[in-house]
């Protein structure tokens, strides 16, 4: 074997010009990546800018052009006519990329951190090529009002694509209009409801059971399409309480959401059991499979007995997750369901590809037109990259990396990984601190504070904490052996501080962006404040 | 060898407050008015129910009330190496009990009682005492982490011990008992008393009860609109104690409901609650005119549901109402908090907690509900 620093060619600096080793006021180079992130004292953009002020000054219509046709705002019905022009923020151009610029820097974005702390998210690599495609004014420049003979292409990718996951998911029909994973579980919830409706039993089953570790938007999104929500919890192992399901369900149970793996990465042997109760009950089952990337061609809806599935397209089939929006979710169904999808569904006729509206049994639009179609060109294209092995190997190499990672992390001091001690877990882990805590009083959010300041972060998990101190972890395939190696370095050495030197970790972040929030207000609709104008109203006081 | 000498005694009238709605029986006063409100010592009983169970130890015992009446009626022989100076026994009668316990050479000591007794145990001993001690549940609320979580479970842990078997570890365990000034205060809170070694065996001994910073403030609304979803018009609610059902009450229209003791109200057509009985007893809740719903929070950490704290309500009234009327609240971090464990029953009759053990659900918020597991 050869020592790659003697046989180095590159020319090496002579050690005593590196201050760090000479001068002792300079501590010397740690083993960890240095990180220092900006930060702006940044307003919002509406508080920007002076009243005039404009980025684009678009010309005035030629005079003849004004006296042939006259004001073109004229031509627009007055119910879609404001009466007063909008309060938007008024900025020259140099001044928006500012703050834009400013902003993405005090951020930790998937393309700048080793993003395998976000578990359950997926945060993979959203080839860069495949925005080439969407930003082809063949995607980009089309109307979605253009006549169908104009645009068979898009059409024909969204119907190829639908072909591809009924292959995936083992399902009848796909629909691709969800602009996110929380809206396909909305639109299958509604597909559910318009099932029992439709069979006369709408009234009757007024009941959806989930589980402690599904993702929480499926008890959401049940609760507001106007169902009870019975909820299973974990039994001693970790999987959902099979005896807990039987006394759940009855005639009264609409269906059950169920995600597996769960968010402790723990996949349910018995899901085909789950499914057949409730099918027996007179239910429904919908697999949540946003995140289906330790699974990929290796296990379907189908073959489970399942009804609906969605995936997050965002998510498994990696385009970006877009701050909440608008991404892409996939809605998998049986035939028997498929007439209440939402509309228009892309046919072809043997010739040519058609939007189809004449659906009487659909339950309308989730979101305009045919979906968020750039992601839907993205994750075809990132499909058609990889082919059927390519979509196993990612499931394979996304398992490995996570037990690789779990095998690094679970040799940290303070770190255990509850449930199914010593079994291997599917795409991620949910670890916990307790240990750690209950030596050193921090908290698992002390910590992840903490991970900011070496340039990444982590997430814990759902509220409420079922596995306490929670900490969530997500190594897609996307990561390399180097990428994990670091990831596990910055814990071990958080961890090492939080008991050798508690009060640096407690006091965390030092060398980010923010420090610490609060969180009543993103709890508390009363302070919350989701847009300038509720800041405005609840934050400043004003009056409107 | 032969299996180790167990101890037992008995306080004659542990949770002789707890049917007529005293919270406690500590002190001659309290006691002297319990027995004028009816109440019956069940302490001798619930020590029997745990000999029963235990067949095949050397037992040691303090005489009559104390001890060997409960021998008696398991149809144990029990060595008596102690008696009480009068019929009418005190804490120090606990106190010598354990000493004399103690000396005639008990190597795990079963005491019958509640929070009250283990402080007298924890007095006799002195403090961190390593000689293993197990509570015999019998008093009022039982906040401290000394006691098995059913009479039956005292007979499984003590048998398990006796044999010698590896699965029972001993643990320091909290001796806590109601903090009085919290109290006063409104608050539902313990003082720490110092510890005791109790032998365990998983989900048989229970866990202290935590203190709790009380619910959720979005909670209270949603779950008393729940419980008057289900309740309907004309309901009658028997609401147990703690400071969940406390603020459902308040949200109900009802904040004179009391935070300690069970009450009883009516829900009026309008939806709002009427307090009919505050800090009702077992004897004023025989009588009601309609089946009532009874409405039950568990405690915080400790998972007790019945049988710490509500012995006001009985089992002829728990049966009259039924599993379909029983509404069981707790928010989500409630439940989360109890790691997999049960929510815990301990009515008095053991068949009846057979009956009411399952699968139930626990209402968790507005349309919203937890499947969870009951069990004595
Ligand atoms: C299992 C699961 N289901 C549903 C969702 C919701 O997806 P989205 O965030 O796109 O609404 C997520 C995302 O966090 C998820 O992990």
């Amino acid at each position: 074997m050869t020592d790659h620093r003697t046989t180095d060619p590159r020319p090496t600096h002579p050690r005593t010009t590196d201050p760090r080793t000479t001068d002792p006021r300079v501590a010397p180079k740690p083993a960890l990546r240095r990180f220092h992130q900006a930060r702006w004292d940044e307003k919002l953009v509406f508080e920007l800018g002076t009243p005039g002020e404009r980025g684009v000054l678009p010309p005035l219509p030629e005079p003849a052009v004004t006296a042939a046709v006259g004001d073109p705002a004229d031509r627009l019905p007055p119910a879609l006519r404001r009466a007063a022009p909008p309060a938007l923020p008024e900025l020259g151009q140099q001044q928006v990329l500012r703050h834009y610029l400013r902003l993405s820097q005090e951020n930790l974005g998937a393309d700048l951190n080793v993003d395998v702390g976000q578990g359950t998210c997926t945060m993979k690599y959203s080839p860069k090529v495949n925005d080439t495609f969407v930003r082809d004014p063949r995607i980009a420049a089309l109307h979605p009002d253009q006549h169908a003979s104009t645009v068979q292409g898009v059409l024909e990718l969204v119907h190829r694509l639908e072909q591809l996951l009924k292959e995936i998911s083992g399902m009848d029909r796909v629909s691709l209009q969800p602009g996110a994973g929380s809206a396909a579980i909305w639109t299958n919830v509604s597909v559910i409801r318009a099932y029992h409706a439709a069979r006369g039993e709408a009234g009757q089953r007024d009941e959806v059971v989930t589980t402690a570790f599904s993702h929480p938007s499926n008890a959401a999104c049940a609760k507001t399409a106007g169902y009870r929500v019975i909820t299973l919890p974990p039994d001693a192992d970790g999987y959902p309480d099979i005896e807990a399901l039987r006394a759940a369900v009855g005639p009264r149970t609409a269906a059950l959401l169920i995600t597996n793996p769960e968010d402790t990465g723990i996949y349910n042997p018995r899901i085909a059991e789950f499914v057949r109760i409730v099918h027996e009950a007179g239910g429904l089952c919908a697999y949540d499979q946003a995140n289906a990337n330790g699974i990929l061609g290796i296990t379907r809806a189908r073959e489970a007995g399942f009804d609906l599935c969605h995936f997050n397209l965002h998510k498994t089939f990696s385009t970006p997750h877009a701050c909440g929006g608008p991404a892409a979710g996939a809605c998998g169904v049986t035939a028997e369901l498929a007439p209440h999808l939402p509309g228009p569904t892309v046919e072809f006729d043997g010739e040519r590809y058609l939007p189809d509206h004449d659906r009487p049994e659909s339950i309308g639009k989730i979101r305009p037109y045919l979906g968020v179609v750039p992601n839907l060109v993205r994750a075809y294209a990132w499909i058609m990259s990889l082919g059927a092995e390519g979509l196993r190997e990612v499931a394979e190499t996304a398992v490995l990396n996570n037990n690789y990672l779990l095998d690094r992390v679970r040799r940290i001091p303070g770190v255990s990984v509850p449930y199914a001690e010593g079994r291997p877990r599917v795409e991620q882990v949910r670890y916990s601190w307790q240990r750690l805590n209950e030596d050193t009083g921090l908290h698992s959010e002390d910590l992840g504070r903490r991970a900011a300041d070496f340039g990444t972060h982590y997430w814990t998990s759902h509220h409420p904490y079922v596995v306490p101190e929670p900490m969530t972890l997500e190594p897609t395939e996307s990561y390399s052996r180097a990428d994990l190696d670091e990831y596990a370095a910055i814990l071990a050495e958080v961890a090492r501080e939080a008991y050798e030197d508690p009060e640096t970790v407690r006091t965390a972040p030092h060398r980010s962006t923010v420090h610490r929030i609060r969180h009543e207000p993103l709890d508390d609709p009363a302070v919350w404040a989701v847009s300038w104008r509720a800041y405005r109203r609840k934050v400043l006081g004003e009056r409107p | 060898m032969t299996a180790p000498a167990v101890g037992l005694v008995v306080n004659p009238v542990a949770g002789l407050g707890g049917r007529v709605g005293l919270k406690g029986s500590d002190g001659a006063e309290v006691q002297r008015r319990a027995r004028a409100l009816g109440a019956r010592p069940e302490a001798v009983d619930r020590a029997a129910l745990t000999l029963r169970h235990l067949p095949g130890v050397e037992l040691l015992t303090a005489a009559g009330p104390m001890g060997a009446d409960a021998a008696r009626a398991a149809g144990r022989a029990a060595r008596v190496v102690h008696r009480p100076a009068g019929p009418d026994t005190t804490a120090a009668d606990t106190r010598a009990a354990v000493r004399a316990l103690v000396a005639a050479g008990a190597r795990l000591l079963l005491f019958c009682g509640g929070d009250g007794t283990a402080r007298d145990l924890l007095d006799a001993l002195g403090p961190e005492p390593r000689l293993p001690v197990l509570g015999i549940p019998a008093g009022v609320k039982m906040h401290s982490a000394v006691f098995a979580v059913h009479p039956r479970a005292a007979a499984e842990v003590a048998a398990a011990w006796a044999a010698g078997r590896g699965c029972v570890q001993l643990e320091a365990a909290e001796v806590v008992d109601r903090d009085e000034p919290a109290l006063r205060e409104g608050r539902v809170g313990a003082r720490l008393y110092g510890r005791l070694t109790v032998p365990v065996l998983p989900e048989r001994v229970q866990q202290r009860k935590t203190g709790s910073s009380g619910p959720d403030p979005a909670t209270p609304a949603a779950l008393a609109a729940e419980v008057a979803e289900r309740v309907g018009p004309d309901g009658l609610l028997v609401l147990g104690p703690g400071s969940t059902t406390h603020a459902v009450a308040t949200a109900l229209g009802a904040p004179d409901a009391s935070l300690t003791g069970v009450d009883l109200l009516r829900l009026e057509s309008t939806g709002a609650a009427r307090l009919l009985l505050r800090d009702a007893r077992a004897d004023q809740l025989r009588t009601l005119p309609a089946t009532p719903w009874i409405v039950l929070s568990p405690i915080g950490g400790q998972g007790f549901l019945l049988g710490r704290g509500n012995q006001q309500l009985t089992p002829e009234l728990l049966r009259r109402a039924g599993r379909e009327r029983l509404l069981v609240l707790a928010t989500e971090a409630k439940l989360t908090a109890l790691a997999g464990r049960p929510l815990l029953l301990d009515t008095g009759d053991p068949a009846l907690d057979d009956a009411l053990s399952g699968y139930l659900r626990v209402i968790t918020g507005r349309r919203s509900a937890a499947v969870h597991r009951l069990s004595a």
